[in-house]
């Protein structure tokens, strides 16, 4: 029934379009209540001229949709057949780069968590262009949408978020100490367990968001403020840069790393993977705090 | 366990077709939110708990997020809660 207005009201708008009729105004989201005015309006005899037309060109344009999808599900299903059996052993995935990977990892990287030795240390280069995407973003999401507080703004805290919410208040403060904790649990232990810089941040930024919307900025401007954010991101990214340098040059030129690789599976071991987990925890959790400020309030 | 891994997958993509049949877009969002979690448990089965985390994290906390935020930008939300707010 709704949808059937809806659609009415569309084909009134598509009307208007087609006869160049500038002198209704038709609001971008069609209001619940322009079927009054329309009533006011005399009927004008050459209005449902294109109709036929219109009504003929939705048709073309559904049914073209409906096979387009249709066409590209087809194609898709197509591929996916094509491709090797999951898990199976001739895949082109299992070769040598992996057996190395599975054999040599631990004795290589020292980290218990292959993935971690995999992305922190063999990849680490492309751990470190994710991370430069993610400031980048940020960056322009900052170029986009930032702006100085209104005096309203500055008075009233509040504006944006819900007045003081005694469920969301309650929830929040049961979830997020346990939410941080186990935020910082995952990027420390990154190197002997599964996660890692990437989740951990995660996790700690959408902690940081509820707790930003359940007791509001005035709360999270005493620890975060844009100066904050500018010192955590741009250390950890220079930090990580410098320290995969050394690496890089070391290991290309065959010198002697004299970075203690330690025990495996004690938590001060595998080298550089710890702070480098805990330099791309810091960048994810202030790129997810950072782009919630954004697009709430243009500031911190 | 293959039976729960089809119930999981058959939801999936129950989710993934009324996302995009449903009228209201704060119903899509919800149903997004729902399809990452069940992905989170489905990264679970296929053993790779690091996913799971940064799934449910990514997937139903922040990116829902972002998302209502832009259907409050353009107007989009339902009203009615705006008014309750004011009046307190």
């Amino acid at each position: 029934m709704k949808a059937g207005k809806k659609m009415k009201i569309s084909i009134d708008r598509l009307r208007a379009w087609s006869e160049r009729d500038t002198d209704r105004d038709y609001p971008f989201i069609p209001a619940e209540k322009s079927p009054e005015k329309e009533k006011r309006e005399a009927p004008d005899p050459n209005r449902y001229k294109n109709a036929f037309e219109i009504r003929a060109f939705q048709k073309v344009y559904n049914v073209f949709s409906v096979v387009f999808c249709l066409t590209l599900i087809a194609v898709l299903l197509i591929t996916i057949s094509y491709l090797p059996r999951f898990g199976e052993a001739g895949n082109p995935a299992n070769n040598e780069v992996e057996q190395r990977y599975i054999e040599a990892g631990l004795e290589e990287t020292g980290a218990v968590n292959i993935v971690a030795g995999m992305i922190l240390d063999y990849r680490a280069f492309d751990t470190f262009g994710e991370s430069c995407v993610l400031f980048t973003a940020v960056t322009c999401v900052f170029i986009l949408l930032k702006k100085k507080p209104t005096d309203a703004e500055r008075e009233n805290d509040r504006l944006y978020e819900p007045k003081n919410d005694a469920i969301l208040q309650t929830a929040a403060a049961v979830v997020v100490p346990f939410g941080i904790l186990f935020g910082i649990y995952v990027i420390l232990n990154g190197h002997l367990s599964a996660g890692g810089g990437f989740s951990g941040g995660a996790v700690l930024g959408a902690c940081l968001v509820l707790y930003l919307l359940a007791f509001g900025f005035e709360k999270t401007e005493r620890f975060f403020t844009e100066r904050t954010f500018r010192f955590i991101t741009v250390i950890p990214l220079t930090f990580y840069c410098l320290a995969k340098s050394y690496s890089f040059f070391t290991g290309a030129n065959h010198l002697e790393s004299h970075i203690p690789l330690g025990t495996p599976g004690a938590i001060l071991s595998s080298g550089l993977i710890l702070p480098l987990n805990i330099c791309v925890g810091m960048v994810v959790a202030c790129t997810m705090y950072a782009f919630y400020c954004m697009f709430r309030k243009g500031s911190f | 366990m293959e039976v729960f891994k089809t119930i999981l997958l058959c939801f999936l993509v129950v989710c993934a077709v009324s996302v995009s049949l449903s009228k209201r877009l704060l119903t899509s969002i919800i149903i997004f939110m729902s399809y990452s979690t069940v992905m989170a448990v489905i990264w679970v089965i296929l053993r790779s708990p690091d996913l799971a985390i940064t799934e449910a994290a990514v997937g139903v906390g922040v990116t829902s997020i972002l998302f209502f935020l832009t259907l409050k930008k353009i107007h989009l939300l339902d009203e009615s809660g705006e008014k309750d707010e004011d009046q307190h």
